[in-house]
């Protein structure tokens, strides 16, 4: 029995297909683009060729993420809120407080043992303190998102960025390069200014420990550390970070898939 | 015979003007180039377009004040003035009469409300964020593929305006992208996005109590779906004039020759 999750973000699509034992046995990741439909469904094949099964194998399927309504396959939809903290928690089983930055929202979010949500907040007004002003910075610099973390961690000396703007913190950017100050000080600088807006974030549903950090920004280590280093406290992260919602997600599918839930499809074909 | 200068060193567009030192004449030549990120080197290259302009040798250029934001990496200047002071001077001295001057740069969108003499009474800055400014535009048109100055037009065709409920210039990208993949067309879209910074722009010129005649300087105003949006939501007409994105170069020149003429007062008396 294999239950799969699939997560249709404002960047990147994601899916996961576990198989009944709840292990992960499938992956699939693709940027969402215009077409949300064949993005699901491409990330649910992508999946299930790693897990090495067929389509039809799957017994249930969820969409979440901004673009879950849409998703072909899927027989019901949990908001990424749920499937975050659910996915979380079966990860890291002693997270009680999550930080999820995507491409275009961060979201601070409070969870039970079980993974159920208890709080949460999100900054979904501007871009500023998401995956975006991140890939803003890396673009005027000429490097690739996944280059900027690595960089940051060679700073030596502080720099602060003032705008909160991602639009105008390009200008600033440009203007700390032409005044001869070092990149690796001015990405230091876009990180924290991302980690102080995350800690005002997770002050608003109070922290407690231990702290997991989710989306696909989670994967950058300039970012984990600087929040460490904000939030004066040990930060979980892990290489599926970017995969949470869709793991989450793929957890209510087989949850249900085990409940006897049949699938809507069957249903209607009888 | 000699001149001054007047340059604008903007966040997008870095702008010069020249004027005849010792007469009371306008604009002999005017200058306008993509500030990029090396501001002194933007101001040298305005300059010489408008020496090129007027036939004008550089070395006949005595006093040069500088305003914008990058006024001070100018390195030529004799003066630096505030951009509002000059934008104001600029302002009046092309379209006479005004009371309340509406300026809309690449970043920043500033309300003026005047003194018949150019003398500034009162003033609101947008300058945090880029949800009422040039750059909003820019934005959405790049996500669109339509070329800058093809967004007026194509905006004056739209029949049914599709709004656009983003704030943030980086997620109305989005927004606009999953607008065209529901049907929505390009001139609908932009109209939308005219309509909805110039609810922000209303707003922000209502501060400043909003008497006419009004007028609107900046590169914004060479946009006549904007403009005529603008008109139709403060009720009262907008005066503009073709030089209006050089107002803030012509008030430092103004500002600039003026000072150079107290200067030499001041020498020959001592």
């Amino acid at each position: 029995m294999y239950g799969a999750g699939i997560d249709v973000g404002s960047t990147q699509t994601k899916c996961v297909v576990l198989d009944g034992n709840g292990e992960i046995v499938g992956r699939g990741l693709r940027m969402t683009g215009a077409d949300v439909v064949k993005a699901s469904e491409q990330v649910l094949e992508q999946a299930c060729a790693e897990a090495g099964i067929e389509t039809h194998e799957i017994v249930y399927t969820i969409g979440t993420g901004y673009g879950r309504f849409r998703v072909a396959t899927g027989d019901d939809q949990v908001t990424e809120i749920s499937c975050h903290a659910k996915g979380a928690v079966h990860l890291f089983p002693g997270t009680r407080t999550i930080l999820d930055i995507g491409g275009q929202d961060t979201k601070a979010i409070k969870t039970n043992a079980r993974g159920e949500v208890v709080d949460f907040c999100m900054n979904d007004k501007c871009a500023a303190g998401t995956g975006r002003f991140l890939a803003a910075a890396a673009e005027v610099m000429g490097l690739d998102v996944s280059e900027i973390g690595p960089v940051a961690l060679k700073s030596t000396e502080e720099l602060k960025i003032t705008n909160v703007c991602t639009v105008f913190v390009e200008s600033e950017i440009l203007n700390q390069l032409s005044r001869g100050r070092k990149r690796e000080d001015i990405l230091a600088g876009v990180h924290r200014s991302i980690a102080g807006r995350s800690a005002s974030l997770l002050r608003r549903v109070g922290v407690e420990e231990e702290l997991t950090f989710t989306g696909g920004v989670a994967r950058n280590p300039g970012m984990v550390a600087a929040v460490e280093r904000r939030m004066k406290m040990k930060v979980n992260a892990s290489e599926d970070s970017q995969f949470m919602g869709a793991l989450g997600a793929a957890l209510f599918a087989l949850e249900r898939a085990m409940a006897g839930v049949r699938r809507k499809e069957q249903e209607v074909q009888g | 015979m000699n001149f001054v200068a007047g340059i604008d060193v903007g966040s997008r567009m870095t702008k010069a003007v020249l004027l005849a030192a010792e007469e009371d004449g306008g604009i002999l030549g005017r200058g306008k180039v993509y500030t990029h990120f090396d501001l002194n080197g933007a101001a040298e290259r305005a300059l010489e377009a408008a020496l090129a302009e007027a036939d004008v040798a550089r070395d006949r250029v005595d006093y040069i004040a500088a305003t914008g934001y990058g006024r001070y990496q100018v390195g030529a200047r004799d003066i630096q003035i505030t951009e509002i002071t000059c934008h104001a001077r600029g302002a009046v001295e092309l379209i006479p009469d005004l009371v309340t001057l509406l300026d809309v740069g690449a970043q920043n969108a500033r309300a003026i409300r005047l003194l018949p003499n150019g003398r500034v009474v009162s003033f609101r800055m947008n300058d945090k964020c880029a949800s009422g400014a040039g750059r909003f535009i820019e934005r959405v048109a790049g996500a669109l593929e339509v070329d800058l100055g093809q967004v007026g037009p194509l905006a004056m065709t739209a029949t049914e305006p599709c709004p656009i409920s983003s704030i943030c210039a980086v997620l109305a990208e989005s927004e606009v992208i999953n607008h065209v993949t529901n049907g929505e067309t390009i001139p609908d879209i932009l109209q939308g996005t005219h309509e909805s910074i110039v609810d922000r722009l209303a707003s922000l010129v209502r501060q400043v109590n909003l008497e006419p005649p009004f007028g609107l300087t900046g590169g914004v105003a060479n946009n006549r779906a904007l403009v005529h949006a603008l008109e139709q939501r403060l009720e009262m007409p907008v005066r503009l004039h073709r030089d209006s994105e050089y107002a803030g170069a012509l008030g430092a020149a103004l500002l600039g020759r003026r000072r150079r003429r107290q200067l030499r007062t001041a020498s020959a008396v001592a």
